[in-house]
Order: structure tokens, then sequence, then C-alpha cells
């Protein structure tokens, strides 16, 4: 266990380089790509000393490596300033955007992958009947379905004309924000759930052919308990390896569905803060989303550790 | 007589391969009594594996299915079983031990829990008597401090202990039947013969009926008390073990007895099959000159035979990491002071259990493995210290054959991409026909035919596969070759035609081979000098016949006396009268 303990820290120390990097690729980008801030914000008609003023409010007369390591700073005690559109504090415009944006995002995944899971299993345990090229084959036609489809079609039916969810908007607390989240949840579940039904069943049939289904067989295990005992538990580990990938979307919200359903999640504060070319909040969600990234990949790693006695961290 | 316990009557499995039906056991009878042993012989594909599994139920369906026949077990045709009644029979009644040890077990269990889970299935204990019997049976198939390794996971055990298991769950439930499909195949020669004297103590103690499967009839010579022969789906003799190992009926038969290398004198080359039978299964009159046998007499001239190569005071450590930073603590020595020279045109062994380093010695002199220190002199070049680009135009006269002829060979390219890669890398051939004419030379070389060269790697046997690893090795005119495990997976007729392949093509072109493989009676047949290794170390290094017939170290003798005799026990007794 001490090995763990050891990895988990060398893990996270590894944030430190990690950070500096991205710090100094958010840096290169808005000094080098990106234009002139002070002519964003004031436009075409402001003089040299608007111009020099605003420069030295927000910081960008100094030396460039004094911006540097203000963005290092800023991405060390999570203190980023203002936003230069909306003037909030960006900490706090993170915050209520996440809260949105995870209520929507964590039941989804969820759902979806817990969903996912079973009904693979059970295409699985009748692979090559009816059932299983019937579900195998709906699934396709899940996935080739446009998410435009399910959203515009859903909100119309579904919410507008039986009324049983809200069409759009978000309330804040629980559970007021259930009834906003419904739909795009359930959208978020049908969108998933072709793919990975069609991914974990065949990482499931990847097990069902290995030596140690057959001694489970030799000793008179039936099939049922085959898959649910040992098999499951087996092609869990490239199951975490794949869901894992997507985390760091939970984090960053499902866009499409959060500008559909009007809600202020982390995914419609960067779109608008990329329209509004407001740097100081796209260099909030960058660093933002290059720990979600490393956090997540070491979770998954402990996860490893929990499902396949093989892995030892370090 | 004893009582019949299982009897397979006029058996018939079909295979539905997609291209047709395909026959795998046709009409197949023979009984196993109870409290004996019958060992059924074939080689890959011949069917074997096929019947024990329908004698399981455990035909694979679709592709398979039971197309006739019986199998009565204790009066029962278990063909018309239902999966419920076979389930209950299944590790219960019968058992069955699988080839694989590293992959049989379920790797992310306890194996206590395994040998639990059938406990608490068929004998309805509570999961605490479970795992009081469990740790019994560990003790009982001889896995030390058996409390402590039950709760370990199959990744911390060896593949003898992982077998020892798969033996106490098979053995857990005191089965009436007992099938072994090539238990010991995977296995060290000193691990074989332990995994086998356990299996036949427990046979003893809990009288159960043996069926025994393998494609080498010298593993169940001594142990054997019937024997059966399948040969393509078909059973072409059976009979008492004495008189099939005396007076073998059919020409496969006696194929298989000739083609297994033996310690003391072989002919000079191994007779095969094809020296017994014709393709169509036809008899053939044996030519009496191959059997001749021969002694190993080893004088290399100084003219012909310099030396090659001078492996001096080589070192492999490999670290081992631990700490915050992921230092280095230790180091394990793979290999440890290995010293030795071969001549051009000779053949050393290099013999030892899984683990004693010898592949690593092999990948290290070729620098697949970079040596930690040590002089690799090939005609007084030191390859340790050659440079990247150096290294890579040595690389065309140093090969290596490996292990595996499945995994070794691209699924995606075909025999021409195969042959042809390692040519046009090393710049052998002035154009591409003159490239594809030397394939199709290569193919021919090797035994194999030159229209094939379009063909993928899946539409060949194993053999034929390693073959086509030969003829890549072969592809870039090498004078050095490391077989490293070559003909180890590889039935033992199959085997026969590769070595005497390896014989010719060294015959033919002065090559020189280092030979590793753990079995000892194989590189006993094809070495000039073998060198025992042991803990990375080099234990024994001697000419063929001293080291075979006059071993010096105990640990030499050890496994020269654990490969299995293959005389049957009854002319054994016979002989000792």
């Amino acid at each position: 266990m001490s090995g763990n303990l050891n990895y988990i820290i060398r893990r996270l120390l590894y944030l430190i380089p990690v950070l500096l990097g991205v710090c100094g690729l958010v840096f290169l980008l808005f000094n080098v790509v990106a234009g002139d801030p002070t002519m964003l914000l004031l436009g075409k008609h402001a003089d040299a000393q608007q111009m020099a003023d605003l420069k030295a409010q927000l910081g960008l007369d100094k030396s460039l490596i004094a911006q540097y390591f203000d963005i290092v700073k800023s991405a060390f005690t999570f203190d980023f300033g203002r936003s230069w559109a909306t003037k909030q504090q960006i900490t706090e415009m993170l915050y209520q955007g996440a809260i949105p944006s995870l209520t929507l995002t964590i039941p989804g995944f969820f759902i979806s992958t817990v969903m996912s899971l079973m009904i693979a299993i059970f295409v699985a345990y009748y692979r090559g009947k009816g059932i299983d090229l019937f579900i195998r084959t709906l699934a396709i036609a899940l996935m080739s379905t446009s998410s435009l489809v399910y959203i515009l079609v859903f909100q119309k039916y579904l919410a507008f004309e039986l009324g049983l969810f809200e069409i759009s908007g978000y309330e804040y607390g629980f559970p007021s924000f259930i009834p906003y989240i419904a739909l795009p949840v359930v959208i978020w579940v049908v969108m998933s759930i072709g793919p990975d039904v069609r991914f974990y069943r065949t990482l499931i049939l990847d097990e069902i052919y290995q030596d140690y289904v057959r001694t489970a067989r030799a000793k008179g295990l039936s099939e049922k308990k085959i898959l649910f005992k040992h098999v499951l538990r087996n092609a869990l580990i490239p199951v975490i390896t794949y869901t894992v990938v997507n985390l760091p979307f939970l984090i960053l919200g499902a866009l499409l569905l959060e500008s559909f359903f009007s809600i202020p999640g982390l995914g419609g504060l960067t779109l608008s803060a990329v329209n509004a070319s407001d740097f100081p909040v796209i260099k909030a969600m960058a660093i933002l989303s290059a720990i979600a990234y490393i956090l997540f990949t070491l979770v998954s790693d402990i996860l490893y550790t929990l499902v396949d006695p093989r892995v030892k961290l370090n | 007589m004893s009582d019949i316990l299982l009897s397979i009557k006029d058996l018939c499995v079909d295979f539905n391969t997609g291209d047709g039906i395909v026959r795998a056991v046709n009409n197949i009878s023979f009984d196993v009594p109870a409290g004996k042993t019958v060992g059924l012989v074939g080689e890959s594909g011949s069917g074997k594996s096929v019947t024990s599994l329908a004698a399981m139920g455990l035909i694979p369906n679709p592709p398979g299915k039971i197309t006739g026949g019986e199998i009565l077990f204790k009066g029962k045709d278990l063909v018309k079983a239902s999966e419920e009644e076979m389930r209950r029979i299944r590790g219960k009644e019968i058992s069955m031990i699988f080839q694989e040890p590293m992959t049989s077990l379920n790797p992310v269990f306890r194996v206590g829990d395994q040998v639990s889970e059938i406990l608490m299935l068929h004998m309805g204990m509570t999961k605490k008597q479970a795992w009081a019997r469990s740790v019994e049976l560990l003790d009982q198939v001889g896995i030390p401090d058996p409390q402590r390794s039950a709760l370990k996971y199959p990744h911390e055990m060896s593949g003898g202990q992982k077998q020892r298991v798969v033996i106490a769950i098979a053995i857990a439930c005191e089965p009436k039947l007992l099938i072994a499909d090539e238990p010991t195949t995977a296995l060290d020669v000193t691990i074989q013969k332990q995994v086998l004297d356990l299996m036949f103590d427990l046979q003893e103690k809990y009288k159960m009926g043996l069926l025994f499967i393998t494609h080498d009839l010298g593993v169940i010579a001594d142990i054997a008390d019937d024997v059966v022969v399948m040969y393509r789906s078909n059973l072409v003799e059976q009979g008492d073990t004495k008189k099939i190992f005396t007076a073998a009926g059919h020409p496969y038969t006696k194929g298989l007895l000739a083609c297994r290398p033996a310690l003391d004198k072989n002919p000079k080359r191994l007779l095969t099959v094809s020296d017994f039978m014709d393709e169509s299964g036809a008899e053939i009159s044996l030519d009496e000159s191959k059997t001749k046998k021969v002694d190993k007499v080893y004088n290399p001239s100084e003219e012909k035979n310099p030396v090659l190569l001078e492996v001096n005071n080589l070192h492999v450590d490999f670290p081992i990491k631990g700490g915050v930073f992921g230092r280095t603590v230790d180091q394990f020595k793979a290999v440890n002071s290995v010293s030795f020279k071969l001549r051009k045109g000779m053949t050393l062994g290099l013999v030892g259990e899984s683990g004693c380093g010898k592949t690593t010695l092999g990948r290290s002199i070729l620098r697949l493995i970079e040596p930690t220190q040590g002089q690799v002199l090939y005609n007084g070049i030191d390859l340790t210290k050659l440079d990247k680009k150096q290294l890579r135009d040595m690389r065309s006269k140093v090969q290596i054959i490996f292990q595996d002829p499945y995994s070794s060979l691209n699924p995606r390219m075909t025999i021409e991409e195969v042959l042809l890669e390692p040519m046009l890398l090393h710049n052998i051939g002035g154009s591409k026909e003159e490239r594809i004419s030397k394939a199709k030379w290569l193919m021919e070389k090797v035994g194999l035919k030159s229209n094939q060269l379009s063909r993928y790697p899946h539409e060949f046997s194993g053999g034929q596969r390693q073959r086509i690893c030969i003829a890549r090795a072969l592809a870039v005119n090498p004078e050095f070759i490391i077989c490293d495990e070559s003909v180890s997976a590889l039935d033992v007729s199959v085997q026969a035609q590769v070595l005497n392949l390896l014989l010719d093509l060294q015959a033919e072109f002065g090559l020189t081979y280092i030979f590793i493989s753990h079995d000892l009676s194989v590189v006993n047949f094809i070495s000039d000098e073998v060198a025992v290794m042991k803990s990375g170390e080099v234990v024994e290094l001697d000419t063929a016949s001293n080291v075979y017939l006059k071993p010096e170290k105990q640990y030499t003798k050890d496994l020269l006396s654990a490969i299995p005799k293959g005389i049957p026990k009854a002319l054994l007794a016979e002989q000792n009268l």
C-alpha cells in the first residue's frame, strides 16, 4: 500500500510541471496569437492615454516574465481575477457554471455507463441469437441519428406537448433543478448508449473466449454466474480506460445540450467568453481542464488497482 | 476386469466453419475404466481435445455439434443430458485440467476463492467451510504455506503452482473421472515431473479414472494403462501401453514413437511421420539406413571452425524501482558473469528452467536487451560498442527465430511481404524481381511451395509458420542464428521436421546456432556443446555428449532425471526383474 501512496503523491507532484507548461501555452496563445486586448475592449476610437490606463489596470504593462508569473499565480491560487466582459469574479462565475453543468453531466454519465454495461452483458449472454442482433441494430440506429433530432423531437413532444419536462432553463438548488435537467439527461443517455453498448459488448465477448472462462464452465458454474462474477470484473478493466477518457468532458459541460436547453453551465460560459474575447475566462477554463484531466487519470489509475490485483501503482 | 467408467461409442463431432462442415471427430470408440489411466495421443487438430470437451459437454455450440454416437458415463448418455444435468456432473463427477496454467485461472480473484467456489457450488459448503477445505486441498497439491497462498492472486504464483491450483480445483469434489488436456506441456521438465507425480498420487488416492491427452507419447509411457492414438479425426490405434510401445501396428504410431529425440543416441536426422506413411496415410517401408544411430563427435578444426562468437563476462541487470521518485533500489541479475566461445558452423545449446536467464542471454548477445557489462566479440568486433548504424548492418549477419510462430508474424502481411521486408532493409537483391525470386527459393529451401507467397500467415499451420520464420531469418544471408525456443510450441512430429530442417540448413550454409530450449532431449539432439543455466549463471558447459552422459553438477543430474523415460511401466518392471 505504501507503494500506492508514494505513487499518488508522485502523480500529484506532476501537477506542478504540467500546470507550468499549461500556463506557458496559455501565455503564448494570448500574447502571440490573439490581438491587442485593449483594442478589443475600448474599440477603435480610444486614445493612447485610455489604452495605457487599461493596460496598467489589466497588468499588461508588466514585463513578459511577470505576466507569465501572474498566470502561474492564478493557476495555483485559483484566483483568476475578474471577467473583462461581465466584471464578475471569475472564480464565482466558474462556481455558478459548474453546478448546472455537473448536475447534468454526472447523472447522465453514470446512468448511461451502468445501463450500457447491463445491456451489453445481456446481449453477450444471448450472443448470436435474434435479440442480440436486434439490440445491435437498434444501437447502430441510435448512434446514426443526429443529436439535434433527439433534442428537437424530445423538446417538442415530451416537454412541450406532453408537458413531462421543463422545456428549458435552470433553477439552482436541490430538488428544484431536477425537472430542468431530466430531459437533457435522457437525451445524453440515448445519445451515448448506442456506441457504448456496442463497445462494451465487444469487450465482454473478448473475455468470454478466455481460458479462465472455460475453467469456470468446467467447474459447473451457470452461464449467468460466469458472466456476472468472472467476466464482468475482468471486462471492467478496459471499461475504465474508455470511460475515464470521457470524464474531463463532464467538467467542460455538454455544450450542445446546455445551449439548446438554456442551462447556464460551463459550456455556455466558455462559448460566450470566446465570442466576447474574454481572455481571463478562457485562461481559467484552459487551466481548469488541465487540472481536471490529471486528476481524472489519477482516479482511473486508482480504480484499476481496485478492480485488477495485478496492477501495482509505481 | 474393472468397471467401465466412461464409454465413448461411435462419437462424431462436426464444426461448421462457414466454408462448410468439418468433421473434427470421426466415429471413434474407446473406454476409460474406473481407476485406470488412458492416454489419448495425437497432434494438434487431430480431434483429441474436441473428444475431451465432448465428454464435458463443453463443445462450443455453435459452431460445434455432436452429430452421432454416445458418451456413456456410468451408463448415462451425456450427449442426451440437459445443460442443467451436465452442470451438476461437471466439476463434481467429471473434472478437467487444461493446458495453459498461465491463463486458466481468473486473474482478478484470489486462488482460495477460486477453489472455494466449486466446493460451495457442488458440496453445499458455507464460505468458511469451503475456505478451510481449500487450504487443505492446496496443501494436498503441494503448495507451500497454503494458509497464505490461498490469499494470493494467480499472477503472484509460478506456472507450476498455478497448475497445482487448477488440479486442486479439479479434485476438490473428488470426481470419478479426471480429464487432463496436455497438463504439463507448458511446464519445465522438473515441474512437469512433479505435476505428473502429483496427479498419479491423487489418482491412486481417490481411485479416479484418468483420461490423459497429449501430443507426446513419451510423457504417458510410464503412466498410462491404455493408449488411444488419434490422427486426422480418426482413431487409428488403441491397445495396452506396452503393446503400443513395443509392437505398434499403425505407421502413424510408429512415426510418433520414432520422432522424439532420445538422450543417448540418435540417428543423424530425426525420423518423422512421413518416413512411415505417405500423404494419403498409406504405410511406406522405412528406409533402414535412416534409423542408424550415430555417436556424436565434437572435433572442430581451427581452419574450418574458427571462433565466431566470444562472450566474455557478460552481465545483464534489471533495476528494481522503489520510493516516491522511482529510484533504483536494487538490481536483479538476470545474466550473471557468463562467458563462452562458439565456433563457426557449430551449435551451442542453452538449457535451463523458466527464469534462468537463457532468453535474456540470447537477446543481450544481439543487443535486443542492452547488456550491463561485458564483451560480445563477433568475428573480433565487440557488439556492445557498436553505434546504431553499425548495429543495424550487423543485424543482417545475426538473426533470431522466436518461440511463438503465431504471434511473430504480422497477420496483415503476406508471406511475400514478410520475406521481402528484411531484404529491402539490408539492400539484398538488386531489384524487386530478384528479391521475389530469392523469396521463392527460400520457400523451397524451408520445405514450402513457392506459389504460396501471396498467402497470409493464418493460412498456414504452426509448423509451416515456423518454417516461414526460418525463411525470414535466412532472407538476409545470416551467418549466425539464435533459435529461442523455436520448436517448443510445435507438436513432436512437426518439431522433428523443423529440427531436421535446421540441421540441413546448417550443413548447406555453414550456419552457426545458439539453440535455446527448456527441452533437454531436443537440445541434446541438435547441439555440439551445451551450457546449462541456473539463476543467470552457466553452471555446466561441455560437449553435448559429456553433459548428457557424464553430467558433473547436481543440478544437471536433477534436470536429466526429470525427463520422462518414454518406457511403459509394464516394460520397465520386466526389465528390472
